[in-house]
């Protein structure tokens, strides 16, 4: 029994957390003695092949094709799916990256099989693995276990790490599928990039959050500009998107995002449920809040009672300095 | 235009969520509410229907047979509601058969969900649906635009948009930003109250994932305020520094 994990690739290049996943997949695959084979399709790809035997894989397949440079969920699915018919494996994974997520059930669903999703740790227990991933936006943990091969799991970005290994093949092997024979109905029209030179909330490894204590929208430069210092990726919370001074895209909470950096700095954030929800998973926590009080600080490893219009400048200038910037 | 919109029960999203003593799930005396991004596939339904003429139904899975999510989509202005009862909750493969079994029995031009449910945040069942109908689907989508058969919907990634071309019959999974639920008003709710909900019973599915067990989140390490004011900023970054070691 084999291992598979689809490899995704933006602009031809190899995405950080599908690597994190091809780790996790070689790791079980060779504590099994089983094979790690990985599946990228895209346009001009062949030159990440190295790096993928860096990290695990025993056989690639895949598709080079000018028409696979977008996404194309029904083209996808359907070479996935070739690929996980012609290796046969124990188990299949993703990331759950947005790619990921909308393409992982539409595989497992032609294997009438659930993928056990957005996974944040696992236990061998009995030649069977308990994934565990959050449910209710963290609010709850649950553990769930397949019971039929394959197995299709996605990982959380940014939660394992990426563990360059040993691979014992090193074999191309091009999938044998004909895309010119599917009428896939849909197709990529444009691709608009939103954010320059900001990391992606969902993959940042440092987050700053800001909430009302910023009095309004015209005081969120304050808050781009401790990211900038940090390279750090920039959220808010609900009550902000509400009151229409942040867009949604940058909303972290049940109704939003759901993170887990290694470093969340909130900033005059009061701290709701739904808030909490989406960010109690991060590694460290710190919590800038004029309330003493305020829900926050009781999750918060490091905590500053304080106005954000004070702190906010000295930390830059702290973080500037400390970071030789 | 026909257009089916399946929605979800799903607790409320100021909800505490407690966990059973025998972990077998989570304790179910809590605010129901329907799905937040069912919510925007109902009110995209509604709006397409306004603009291009057509009928709406909405269909709703529950293992419980509770019809409450059916009854505030008919008072916002759905046309018809069915419900399915039976399924299990959090088998996606089995819900999104189920429905799609369903779905295979109408006409449509045009399926809609929310993104993802908030209970179990799966984000399954559209792909799913869309792969068992054989047509293609688009999720996370921000915004829709239909021009006779044709419909160019923007899908959220990250850090940007994809910007997706089909036609109908499609499946779309719609997300925070596409537009603003409307209030039901106190007419749809009278109106809602009088119309009639049929309820089919279905055959459960075997399950595809085992679910063992579930865990309230690990408490996190006690914290410790390390002072007020720009004057506590020197000692906050060295910890962040040389005991979290996060920078």
């Amino acid at each position: 029994m084999s291992y598979l994990t689809f490899i995704e690739q933006r602009n031809s290049q190899v995405k950080k957390s599908s690597l994190e996943a091809l780790s996790v997949a070689s790791k079980i695959a060779k504590s099994e003695g089983a094979p790690s084979n990985a599946v990228l399709v895209g346009k001009d790809i062949k030159g990440n092949f190295d790096t993928l035997y860096k990290f695990g894989a025993d056989s690639v397949f895949y598709k080079d094709d000018a028409k696979l440079e977008f996404y194309n969920p029904v083209i996808y699915r359907d070479l996935v799916v070739n690929a996980v018919r012609k290796t046969n494996p124990k188990r299949v994974f993703f990331s759950a990256t947005s790619m990921g997520k909308d393409l992982a059930p539409a595989v497992s669903c032609r294997f009438e099989a659930t993928v056990i999703g957005d996974c944040t740790e696992y236990k061998e227990s009995s030649g069977k693995i308990i994934w565990k991933r959050p449910v209710y936006a963290g609010k709850c943990y649950i553990l769930l276990c397949g019971n039929k091969n394959p197995e299709f799991v996605t990982l959380r970005p940014n939660v394992f790490n990426a563990v360059e290994q040993a691979s014992s093949n090193k074999s191309e092997v091009e999938i044998d599928f004909d895309i010119g024979s599917v009428n896939p109905k849909i197709q990529v029209k444009e691709i608009r990039v939103q954010q320059k030179g900001r990391p992606e909330l969902t993959e940042a490894s440092i987050i700053v959050s800001a909430g009302r204590g910023l009095k309004g929208p015209e005081h969120f430069s304050l808050r781009d500009q401790l990211a900038d210092v940090l390279g750090a990726a920039i959220g808010t919370s609900r009550a902000v998107v509400d009151a229409g001074w942040r867009p949604y895209s940058e909303q972290v909470g049940q109704t939003g995002k759901t993170v887990s950096p290694n470093l969340y700095i909130a900033i005059g954030l009061s701290g709701a449920i739904q808030h909490l929800a989406g960010m109690t998973s991060s590694k460290v926590i710190v919590a800038i809040n004029k309330d003493k009080d305020a829900p926050i600080f009781k999750i918060a490893n490091y905590g500053i009672i304080g106005d954000a219009f004070e702190v906010i400048p000295a930390l830059i200038e702290e973080f500037k300095r400390v970071l030789g910037k | 235009m026909k257009i089916i919109v399946c929605v979800k029960r799903t607790p409320d999203t100021t909800t505490q969520i407690r966990v059973k003593p025998d972990k077998s799930g989570i304790e179910q005396d809590i605010e129901w509410i329907l799905n937040p991004y069912d919510e925007l596939a109902v009110e995209e339904a509604l709006k397409l229907k306004e603009k291009n003429g057509g009928i709406v139904t909405a269909i709703s899975l529950d293992p419980d047979a509770n019809n409450s999510v059916l009854r505030r989509c008919l008072a916002m202005g759905v046309d018809e509601a069915c419900l399915l009862k039976g399924g299990k909750n959090y088998d996606s493969y089995s819900v999104a058969k189920l429905l799609a079994d369903e779905i295979k029995q109408r006409e449509y031009n045009l399926v809609l969900f929310g993104k993802q449910a908030i209970d179990d945040d799966n984000y399954q069942v559209p792909s799913m649906v869309a792969t068992l109908l054989d047509v293609p689907w688009v999720s996370v989508v921000t915004k829709v635009e239909v021009n006779g058969d044709s419909v160019c919907a923007t899908r959220q990634i990250e850090g940007g948009e994809e910007i997706m071309e089909t036609k109908f019959p499609c499946v779309i999974s719609c997300q925070r930003g596409l537009n603003e639920p409307r209030y039901p008003s106190l007419k749809g709710i009278m109106l809602a109250k009088k119309k009639e909900i049929p309820v089919k019973e279905i055959a459960s599915l075997p399950e595809s994932v085992a679910v063992t067990g579930h865990e309230a989140p690990s408490p996190r390490p006690p914290g410790r305020i390390v002072g007020e004011g720009s004057g506590a900023v020197k000692e906050l970054v060295r910890l962040l520094k040389e005991e979290a070691k996060v920078l």
